[in-house]
């Protein structure tokens, strides 16, 4: 480098400072794609909001019921739906009754492919281990119904048959009936809602995932008022990974942190060219 | 091929091209990304207006009043007067409709927010400083977040000059506010490489079926 003149050497950094953001995103797609593909396996450790989440639900006495919360919707399936399986998982093999909801509207649908995907492989029925009692709007209004009376609001399950006919729901009036509530929450109404409700109104223990954009505004809520939290697609990671049950999240762990790598090193190579052309730049103005 | 099956199909090469419509926006702005970005549009509307009718508006209000529970004509009157904003002359009955939103609002949310995000926020920050009978990194950790919480709030302190101690403690908080908003950063990085991921693994594993 140092036999090379000034010149050439500015406008290589120029050029490389300059560089189209085309190519950027070539490179990304690659990161993405090649470990999607083929998988490395790069290690992977749960963390402590996910592990105490696992362990609460482990700690659940056979028979106990779950209220789960489909607050998303199929924008955000990538991240929030590979934890709805794992989390489906360890409650079926664990014996624990589920009741599904949706705040979201499109909630009830994605609760449907994710209790029937989990239900493979599982003694379960409908109606009796788990349910499905669809949409409704409202958002806090509704949760904060479900601490009087859950018929008020959900009369019939998501396809229209009344809760006395599902055996599972003749034992759950409200919140008092209910042994644990998890959020799978996109954003409002979502799992801050369940917390000022179900934990704080009603003191029940709450659980929760998020998506990776809104995980910093939940994460100050745990370990006091929920007892767990998964972040994004690493939550869903972890959760697979504690649950033993790998899905679509450990797989887009590998590709996630590929990606990142090379955002770094993008990151690392504009501000050392940034620099070098400062540097290159007061030279210049010194000699002239 | 059953109809359902040819649906299903149809339905997973249109989300295919749809996808790659919406990329080709990443070379540069053309025909087929304004066609997929427009057909977004039109059927978002359409489907939300359906949906919003057969799963809100109907369930929560029609099928009420059908069974002759006429306290539902209460809603029905606000639902309309929220509609007078179109006709200036009458569109003052709106502010009714409005008054009793943010009425209702305010009395569920106040209390239980103040509740839950500001006491218990603040009952999360009483953590014990003192080393006896817990490990020394969970020590640390409470100093970290007192140390973090205190400067932070100090910073946003705007009566007094931010100068000498004040200055120095502000300092710190922004340091502070500085790593909050990096992790942030992280997370929403994350979040869209996460969404990446999603498109390219329903290409890769339900259209071409590498993966």
């Amino acid at each position: 480098m140092g036999s090379v003149p000034v010149e050439a050497r500015r406008s290589l950094v120029d050029r490389l400072k300059d560089i189209d953001r085309r190519v950027i995103f070539v490179f990304i797609a690659v990161a993405v794609i090649i470990p999607l593909v083929w998988p490395i396996g790069l290690s992977l450790k749960a963390s402590p909001p996910a592990r105490a989440l696992f362990n609460e639900v482990e700690s659940l006495p056979r028979g106990s019921i779950v209220l789960m919360a489909f607050d998303y919707d199929p924008a955000t399936e990538i991240e929030l739906g590979p934890m709805s399986l794992a989390f489906l998982k360890q409650c079926f093999r664990k014996g624990l009754k589920v009741v599904g909801l949706a705040l979201w509207p499109q909630g009830a649908q994605l609760a449907r492919t994710s209790f029937s995907e989990a239900a493979e492989g599982y003694d379960v029925r409908y109606g009796v281990d788990y349910v499905n009692l669809g949409f409704k709007a409202g958002g806090i209004v509704v949760i904060d119904s479900l601490g009087k009376n859950i018929r008020a609001s959900f009369p019939v399950d998501v396809d229209g048959r009344p809760l006395s006919e599902l055996p599972l729901m003749k034992s759950i009036r409200n919140f008092a009936d209910i042994d644990f509530v998890m959020s799978l929450s996109a954003g409002d109404p979502g799992l801050p809602f369940w917390i000022m409700i179900a934990q704080g109104r009603y003191g029940r223990k709450v659980g929760g995932g998020c998506t990776a954009v809104s995980a910093p505004m939940l994460y100050p809520y745990f370990p006091n008022q929920l007892v767990g939290l998964l972040g994004g697609m690493k939550g869903a990671a972890e959760y697979e990974l504690l649950v033993g049950e790998k899905g679509p999240a450990t797989r887009g762990m590998d590709a996630q942190s590929i990606a990142h790598a090379a955002i770094v090193i993008f990151i690392l190579i504009g501000n050392i060219f940034f620099f070098i052309s400062r540097r290159r730049q007061k030279l210049m103005g010194a000699r002239t | 091929m059953t109809l359902e099956t040819f649906s299903g199909t149809f339905g997973l090469w249109m989300g295919a091209a749809l996808t790659l419509c919406i990329f080709s926006f990443l070379y540069k702005d053309n025909p087929f990304y304004r066609f997929a970005e427009h057909l977004f549009v039109g059927v978002s509307a359409g489907y939300w207006l359906v949906y919003n009718y057969w799963n809100i508006v109907k369930p929560n209000l029609i099928d009420p009043l059908r069974e002759e529970q006429w306290q539902y004509l209460l809603p029905l009157v606000l639902g309309i007067f929220m509609l007078t904003r179109l006709f200036p002359n009458v569109g003052w009955l709106s502010r009714w409709a409005i008054a009793f939103m943010i009425g209702s609002g305010s009395g569920i949310m106040i209390i239980t927010y103040l509740q839950s995000n500001f006491l218990e926020q603040i009952k999360s920050t009483l953590v014990p400083l003192d080393p006896t009978g817990q490990p020394w990194y969970v020590v640390v950790n409470n100093v970290i977040l007192l140390v973090g919480v205190v400067s932070g709030l100090v910073y946003f302190f705007f009566s007094k000059a931010h100068t000498g101690v004040t200055g120095r403690i502000a300092r710190i908080g922004v340091v502070f506010l500085m790593v909050s908003f990096g992790a942030s950063f992280g997370y929403t990085v994350m979040a869209r490489i996460s969404l990446l991921i999603g498109r390219l693994y329903f290409l890769l594993h339900k259209c071409v079926g590498v993966i």
